[in-house]
């Protein structure tokens, strides 16, 4: 096994025995979807017209909205070990220098799926259902994952940029809160004012929520599928390489 | 004769406006434990991160282990271990977990990487706690797991910076045992520490550095004869025999200083000559005993503070 991958198996471990003795920080990261699919559906649902069953239209918004954060979780982590002199003691040892961040965002894809899991329950209690072959919501989990690998390198980036883990948090709720909102997510773009129209239009979490409402609802997929993948690989291939960059020279605070 | 373990020549750091070290000369032979020693803020952590491949210096260069610590700094990370001034454990991880992880990222494969992991938390007084995630540890067991991981690999070269602080005293001697052992199998050791007892016993060559330059390097009684070597300490009873016991001890060395109710005789002076000097002038004394300077006077004279006084001003 090449050393780098070895290295970041190590470490995605101890990230996920992390996530074992801390449960409680995926209690948050799961009851706040849960709060969002109920609060949709039941305060906003009868009042929005999207031309099908709102909880079909709502769950891959909710879905794509959650997996996005679930990158903070790398931006806390990052800061806490920075913190706590971990990632002195890791630039100190033999091992690759990617591993601590690949090993950091692995362990986000775990919990994402984890989150995905739920919401999709959740979404089954109130009325969501698949209507798509299993290949197809196979490959939209699929490319759930890409998208929120992708965010976990923003986040990375985020996190190594940060003196604690608040304000990592605020930069990303701040930030990729709006963005969300300014999509296909919770509402058709099309009753949206020109100018935010406009934006939604090429926002990739837009691309993010066709893609995803096509693969498991099978709304017309335009080019979102395609795009939306392309969006998940490009983000990966720029960030990436940013936060290692930063890590090589970051250091304890 | 051995490349030396550690070289450092002329390394120089600032971070923004404070210049943390302006030239420093550090060398320590191969098997040998070289402490370095300073008040707060000398730069002491600063050389020992450029040491370890964690900062890069300005100006200035450093081979640790035969190996260039910028050019060759991914070969040399496999041949150092650190134990930073505050411990860096993964607090949701058990102590038997995080020695294991160091282990393996130094690659040590899965079967030796346990193996070193429950040796050490053994000789370190762990195993007993080595289940419990170390978020239930105390501030010396954590210090204690982070120097474990310092010395998982066995490295050649190990730095450890100010690594009793926060110690009891059963701890700090175990561990000056435990380093004592694996210089004795030929490690190198690099300690930063502000206990002057500490580096006397085991420093075999002393650095101190205060405002980021080595202002004195030597072995511990090199250095204290640098600073004065032996004297006798004279204790009177009276203050009116003051004159008389100059005089009395004058017949032996006439640099005696005189401050009631001690009369201090430099040099290598026999006790039995000054006491029957003392006894025929009839001064009555106390006390009379030879001092040698300690390492405290040595800071004390070089950094123009006493240890304890500069760690005391910076709480
Ligand atoms: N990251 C940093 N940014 C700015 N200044 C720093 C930084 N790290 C250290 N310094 C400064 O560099 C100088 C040397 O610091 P260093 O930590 O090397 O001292 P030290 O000898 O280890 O002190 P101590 O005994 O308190 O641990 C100090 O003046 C310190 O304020
Ligand atoms: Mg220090």
């Amino acid at each position: 096994m090449p050393e780098m991958v070895a290295d970041a198996l190590v470490i995605l471990k101890r990230n996920l025995i992390k996530f074992r003795r801390q449960p409680e920080m995926l209690i948050g990261y799961t009851i706040q979807p849960i709060m969002f699919v109920l609060l949709f559906v039941y305060v906003f649902g009868g009042s929005i017209d999207t031309g099908m069953d709102y909880e079909d239209f709502l769950i891959p918004g909710i879905i794509v909205q959650n997996i996005t954060f679930g990158g903070a979780l790398t931006a806390v982590g990052l800061v806490e070990d920075l913190n706590k002199g971990l990632i002195d003691r890791f630039r100190s040892l033999p091992m690759a220098r990617s591993a601590v961040l690949a090993g950091r965002t692995l362990a986000d894809v775990v919990v994402n799926l984890f989150g995905v899991i739920i919401v999709i329950l959740v979404g089954y209690v109130v009325g969501f259902r698949f209507s798509t072959s299993v290949p197809e919501v196979l490959y939209g989990i699929l490319l759930l994952l890409l998208f929120g690998y992708a965010f976990s390198w923003i986040f990375a980036l985020v996190g190594l940029y940060s003196t604690s883990a608040e304000s990592a948090q605020q930069i990303g709720f701040t930030v990729i809160f709006p963005i969300t909102f300014i999509s296909s997510a919770f509402v058709p773009i099309q009753n949206m004012p020109a100018p935010l129209e406009a934006f939604a239009e090429v926002n990739p979490f837009t691309l993010a929520v066709d893609a995803m409402r096509h693969l498991f609802v099978g709304t017309p997929a335009g080019d979102s599928v395609w795009q939306a993948t392309l969006w998940s690989v490009g983000l990966v291939a720029v960030f990436a390489p940013l936060a290692v960059m930063k890590y090589r020279k970051v250091s304890a605070r | 004769m051995p490349d030396p373990a550690i070289i450092a020549e002329g390394l120089q750091k600032s971070y923004g406006k404070v210049e943390a070290l302006r030239g420093v000369d550090l060398r320590a032979e191969a098997g040998s434990v070289l402490g370095l020693l300073g008040p707060n803020g000398a730069g002491k952590t600063t050389a020992v991160r450029i040491l370890t491949t964690l900062l890069e210096a300005d100006a200035g260069s450093a081979r640790v282990a035969g190996l260039d610590v910028k050019a060759d700094a991914k070969q040399l990370r496999g041949r150092i271990g650190l134990a930073g001034q505050y411990a860096a454990v993964d607090e949701n991880l058990t102590g038997f977990e995080n020695l294991d992880m160091v282990g393996r990222l130094y690659h040590l494969g899965k079967p030796t990487a346990r193996e070193r992991a429950r040796d050490l938390l053994e000789r370190f007084d762990l195993s007993d706690a080595a289940d419990r995630p170390a978020k239930t540890y105390s501030g010396g067991m954590r210090r204690r797991l982070d120097l474990a991981a310092a010395l998982v690999a066995h490295p050649p070269v190990v730095f450890l910076d100010e690594p009793t602080t926060g110690l009891d005293p059963r701890s700090r001697i175990g561990l000056w045992e435990t380093i004592e052992a694996r210089v004795a199998e030929g490690t190198t050791v690099l300690l930063t520490t502000q206990y002057l007892d500490e580096a006397d016993r085991l420093a075999d060559r002393i650095a101190v550095i205060d405002h980021g330059t080595v202002i004195a390097e030597g072995t511990s009684d090199e250095l204290k004869s640098q600073i004065g070597g032996e004297r006798l300490e004279v204790k009177l009873r009276d203050t009116a025999d003051e004159e008389k016991a100059i005089r009395a001890l004058g017949g032996i060395c006439d640099d005696v200083h005189a401050e009631f109710p001690l009369v201090t005789v430099p040099g290598h002076i026999p006790v039995a000559d000054a006491v029957r000097a003392l006894d025929d002038a009839g001064v009555a004394i106390d006390d009379i005993a030879v001092r040698r300077p300690t390492l405290d006077d040595v800071f004390l004279t070089l950094t123009g503070r006493p240890a304890e006084e500069v760690e005391d001003s910076d709480a």
